[in-house]
């Protein structure tokens, strides 16, 4: 049986993928996790993280931020505020916002309001920098 | 009778007029387009998370999240969404009129009624009608999910501490490019959505606890329900101008013709009495 997962990714702006694939990998609340076909039904909140599916024996990687995940039925339903192909992500600006996200932390304590703020930022280009690294290897 | 200078001056007014009209319709044609797709891309999104927050919510366990209900109604906030440029018909007008019946109509069920705008026409209008909480202006033309999110967490932030205790959205919906829809919506408390029960009950895996998710999705609910809201009303703001430029576009073509035939007629009746002049002047001599 050869039988697929049917994945959708949304945003607020646009449907970023409608496919047909064979495994989906994201990483939850709770940790990282991976979906084959026959999936029990699941629904968890995601962290910000990488996303990676394989579509015929080819992998794709997606960098998220913050959404939901959703399995039934072997349909794959992804609610994320943005979510950005590893081609569309600029490695020299994610490496220059990770550089700054960094900086901005050093200064500041872990009482400070802002340092959540930016320790999000700091998550959020970890994952664009890794993501497009591995785009381009 | 108006001479043929001034007739002269007045419609080559009026056609400067219409190309700055034309070219108001043009660019809001193009906008409208781009708001007509913002909104057509932006509908998935919103369909799935009630899809999701239904099938939550459906499938038992109703918590008794404060977002859901609130024991007293006493005070209530508005949000009035409008434009933040003019020249666009009864835009701007038709909501703050809805705006200002609501207040009146509804007086007697609250003890206070405060206005959040957004958009500058809304808060010209309504600042000297009535109390403005907080007013967004200029987010309109740039608008982002992220602005969106931004009102959507203050106004639970509000909510929760206790500022008021329910929240409607009045806003412009799309309809077709000549006609917008004026909706009231209730915000907060969240109505909750109704639980597909006649369906199959999913026994699924939650990760984290189902009420956890819960209290996760309202907010997120409130803020899907304001950016759709905003971006409605910004497609019906460019339906609405192009519509008004087009109508005063044809209007001036009018104009244009109406004067037109006035300034020949005045030419020629000048042609008139001068040759009428001249034959009388050579008679006299002849004479």
């Amino acid at each position: 049986m050869a039988e697929k997962l049917q994945l959708e990714l949304v945003t607020p702006y646009r449907k970023v993928l409608t496919e047909e694939v064979d495994m989906v990998t994201a990483s939850g609340v709770l940790g990282e996790f991976t979906v084959l076909p026959g999936h029990a039904a699941f629904l968890t909140s995601l962290k910000i993280g990488e996303l990676v599916y394989s579509k015929d024996g080819k992998i794709n990687h997606l960098a998220l931020n913050w959404g939901y995940f959703e399995v039934a039925d072997d349909r794959i339903t992804i609610l994320v505020e943005t979510a950005e192909r590893a081609d569309e992500i600029d490695l020299e600006r994610a490496r220059a916002a990770l550089g700054r996200a960094e900086e901005a932390l050093r200064k500041l304590s872990r009482e400070d309001r802002d340092f959540i703020v930016y320790e999000a930022a700091l998550q959020r280009a970890l994952i664009r920098v890794q993501v497009a690294s591995r785009a381009a290897r | 009778m108006a001479s043929l200078k001034n007739i002269r001056k007045r419609i080559n007014s009026v056609k400067s007029t219409r190309q700055i009209t034309k070219a108001m319709k043009m660019v809001a044609a193009a906008k409208l387009r781009r708001a007509q797709e913002n909104v057509l891309a932006a509908r998935p999104y919103a369909q799935k998370l009630t899809e999701v927050l239904q099938r939550l919510s459906g499938s038992g366990g109703q918590s008794d999240n404060p977002l859901l209900q609130k024991e007293k109604s006493e005070r209530a906030l508005l949000i009035v969404i409008s434009s933040d440029r003019g020249l666009c018909g009864g835009f701007n007008a038709n909501i703050c009129k809805a705006a200002e019946g609501f207040i009146r109509e509804n007086t007697s069920r609250y003890s206070e009624i405060t206005v959040l705008t957004i958009g500058r026409k809304g808060h010209e209008y309504l600042r000297r009608r009535a109390t403005i909480r907080k007013n967004y202006s200029n987010i309109l033309s740039t608008l982002n999910y992220q602005e969106a999110a931004l009102i959507g967490q203050e106004l639970i932030e509000g909510y929760m501490a206790d500022e008021y205790d329910e929240v409607f959205l009045l806003y412009n919906a799309f309809r077709s490019v000549m006609s917008q829809d004026i909706t009231l919506k209730r915000l907060l408390p969240i109505e909750a959505p109704k639980g597909t029960e006649d369906e199959f009950l999913m026994e699924a895996i939650y990760e984290p606890s189902k009420e956890e998710l819960l209290t996760e999705l309202f907010p997120k609910h409130i803020e899907v329900q304001v950016f759709h809201a905003m971006l409605e009303s910004v497609a019906s703001e460019h339906g609405a101008r192009m519509t008004a430029m087009d109508s005063a576009s044809k209007n001036a073509t009018e104009m244009i013709g109406k004067l037109t035939l006035q300034y020949n007629r005045a030419r020629q009746a000048a042609i008139t009495t001068e040759l009428m002049e001249i034959i009388s002047g050579a008679e006299s001599i002849k004479a």
